[in-house]
């Protein structure tokens, strides 16, 4: 077929153009904006380079949010994973079992990310939450606005409750695609328990893995709503995490510059990260095909 | 190595059977000798690949008893059997590679390395493998997977059995002679006790001491490929075994004589007078053109060439005749007229085959 070549052809792309501006480019730049510039008010900006971001090279408040935000990710990915694979494992795989063991398991993925916070906040609470309360009459001190142990259990068991489900959902769907000849073989190979999981389940899982831990993983670095309306980010600022603490710089402080160029860093990391799942999981494949 | 028995064995797949026909598996009762070399034959949905899975343990059956040595195994769960199976498709450990494929039945058997590491160098050594141990499974083609499949089967010496559910599907034509006769060399220099399903009666015949030829949930016939042959228990053996199959005409037996609809044959023996379906059974082989104008009339449809004789398709009255033409010999006319070698004829009565009253002199 005999195709035209028409450069006004491009015009045709432009709503696209446009559409990303306003959606993306426009507010990024804002921020890009920000960053680079400082401000006394009276929209009057003057070049600053990248003093921002060398201040928040060297901001020890900077860094203590980034070390609890990797901690948290750190462990709530240590819990999740496994305990999502566990669960997916127990689960029925046909039957009417099976269809509402999925729906249940499914539900908290439906819950607002606010309403889950004050489901725990309340549920955390010494004096009419269940588990607080029940704790305190065991003697054992639970008071997420003074106790950091506390803050960080909640928000930490808050977040398997609400997305270990994502995990199991993935983990079962590949249970569900192995074929139960590789059972039956291994069976016949008389492989123990472990054996099948480590040799057969866990190879076929490894593609939803991978997917469902870049997902949690970026999912838990940007975390806000929930430890904001559980904590707030304290006692202290021990449940800080990187969302929360922009925002308080940003809106609270209205420390404009120093936020944007937090904003433009968080990002970066965020991409980068991103970008070293998707490098691993592509090479992973990869690696076993044939030479 | 173990010598296998099943009695009184049936297996349905519903959770209620009412009729026969929801059985998969109809009464089956049959020993396998220790180190015997056994094929399983039968046209697809027969239920070979069901009785094989009992006989492994993947599946409970709903009735009757498997038994190892004499020793109940019916509940025994598979890995306890200590058996070897090779599945139909392909199936191996992605992550590991070749070599560890095939160490793997033997470690979780707690085997020592050095022991390991003789024996899978010994099955590579066998299935052509030596040069791809190192290489991960995951990227190896079809035929090399089952190979490694194949291997894993054989890897253990002490196994009680070793099961395969047509094994060479996937496999290349010339590795598949190849490794048949590999096969056959493991079972002569190991005796382990071998039982080989397919739908292929080459492979079956060729592979195995004793064919088990199985129709509908049933066994029809155990025997040598000699026997089954020679002389097929069921209408479905002579038409299974045999390229083509054997003929099979309706017919009236009275005494020593069948009446083939209007043209009477002479009987070797006095088969009495059977009631309900009765055929007239005689293999291709055994039936020769007849210059002579006294034999059954047939028409000649068409004439097959296949290297060393020529297959000659006919009918009488509607009814396929085949007949073997040995090399050198004429072919005939459309309308000739065939007669059959009195000692190879079968009478069949409801496709089971009858035996004479008595010897005819």
């Amino acid at each position: 077929m005999d195709k035209t070549h028409d450069n006004r052809a491009w015009f045709m792309v432009l709503p696209v153009f446009v559409l990303v501006a306003f959606s993306a480019v426009l507010p990024l730049m804002t921020v890009v904006n920000y960053a680079f510039n400082d401000t006394f008010g009276s929209n009057v900006f003057f070049w600053v380079g990248i003093e921002w971001f060398d201040d928040m090279l060297h901001s020890e408040r900077m860094w203590g949010a980034l070390k609890r935000q990797l901690i948290f990710s750190a462990v709530i990915l240590a819990i999740e994973v496994p305990l999502g694979i566990a669960v997916a494992m127990c689960m029925p795989k046909r039957g009417v079992w099976a269809s509402l063991c999925l729906v249940l398991v499914a539900l908290p993925l439906l819950i607002p990310w606010n309403v889950v916070g004050t489901i725990w906040q309340v549920f955390a609470r010494i004096d009419i939450g269940l588990l607080g309360y029940t704790l305190g009459q065991m003697g054992i001190d639970f008071n997420l606005g003074q106790n950091a142990a506390a803050a960080w259990v909640t928000v930490v068991v808050m977040d398997v409750w609400h997305w270990t489900s994502l995990i199991v959902l993935l983990s079962y769907a590949g249970l569900q695609s192995i074929p139960q000849a590789y059972y039956q073989a291994g069976r016949i190979d008389q492989a123990s328990r472990w054996a099948v999981f480590r040799f057969i389940e866990l190879p076929k899982l490894k593609g939803v893995l991978l997917i469902a831990i870049l997902l949690r993983f970026m999912d838990s670095f940007m975390i806000y709503t929930e430890p904001f309306v559980v904590t707030g980010g304290g006692p202290g600022s021990t449940t800080t995490f990187l969302s929360i603490d922009l925002v308080k710089m940003a809106l609270g402080q209205f420390d404009l510059g120093p936020a944007a160029a937090f904003s433009i860093m968080y990002f970066l990391v965020i991409l980068l990260v991103s970008w070293a799942f998707y490098t691993v999981m592509v090479n992973l494949d990869r690696e076993d095909m044939p030479k | 190595m173990a010598r296998i028995t099943l009695e009184n064995l049936a297996h349905s797949y519903h959770p209620d059977p009412q009729s026969e026909d929801d059985y998969a598996l109809k009464s089956i009762d049959m020993t396998w000798d220790d180190g015997g070399a056994y094929a399983l034959l039968g046209a697809s949905g027969c239920g070979k690949s069901t009785l094989l899975n009992i006989v492994s343990g993947l599946l409970v059956p709903s009735h009757g008893r498997v038994l190892f040595n004499g020793q109940d195994v019916t509940g025994a769960p598979t890995t306890d059997r200590n058996i070897a199976q090779v599945f139909q498709f392909p199936v191996v450990y992605d992550t590991m590679t070749v070599r560890q494929n095939l160490a793997f039945p033997l470690r979780n058997r707690g085997m020592e390395p050095a022991y390991i590491r003789r024996r899978v160098a010994e099955i590579a050594r066998m299935i052509g493998m030596e040069d791809v141990l190192p290489r991960k499974a995951r990227g190896l083609t079809a035929d090399q997977k089952q190979k490694i499949s194949l291997g894993r089967g054989m890897v253990r010496e002490d196994v009680n059995a070793i099961l395969f559910d047509e094994p060479l599907t996937v496999i290349d034509p010339h590795m598949k002679w190849e490794l048949r006769t590999q096969l056959k060399t493991l079972h002569r220099d190991f005796g382990h006790t071998m039982i080989y399903v397919t739908h292929d009666q080459t492979e079956a015949l060729t592979f195995a001491d004793k064919v088990v030829v199985m129709h509908d949930g049933q066994v029809v016939q155990l025997g040598t490929p000699e026997e089954l042959f020679q002389a097929p228990r069921h209408t479905f053996v002579g038409y299974f075994i045999g390229s083509p199959g054997m003929n099979l005409l309706d017919a009236t037996v009275r005494g020593t004589v069948a009446d083939l609809g209007g043209h009477s044959v002479a009987l070797r023996a006095d088969y009495g007078a059977p009631k309900g379906r009765v055929q007239f059974g005689i293999r291709p082989e055994f039936v020769q053109f007849d210059d002579s104008g006294a034999g059954l009339p047939v028409r000649v449809r068409r004439v097959e060439d296949v290297g060393r004789h020529r297959i000659v398709r006919s009918d009488y009255n509607g009814t396929p005749v085949n007949a073997v033409l040995p090399e050198g010999l004429p072919v005939p006319a459309m309308d000739a007229r065939v007669s059959f070698v009195p000692e190879q004829v079968g009478v069949y009565v409801d496709d089971w085959r009858i035996a004479p009253r008595e010897r005819a002199v």
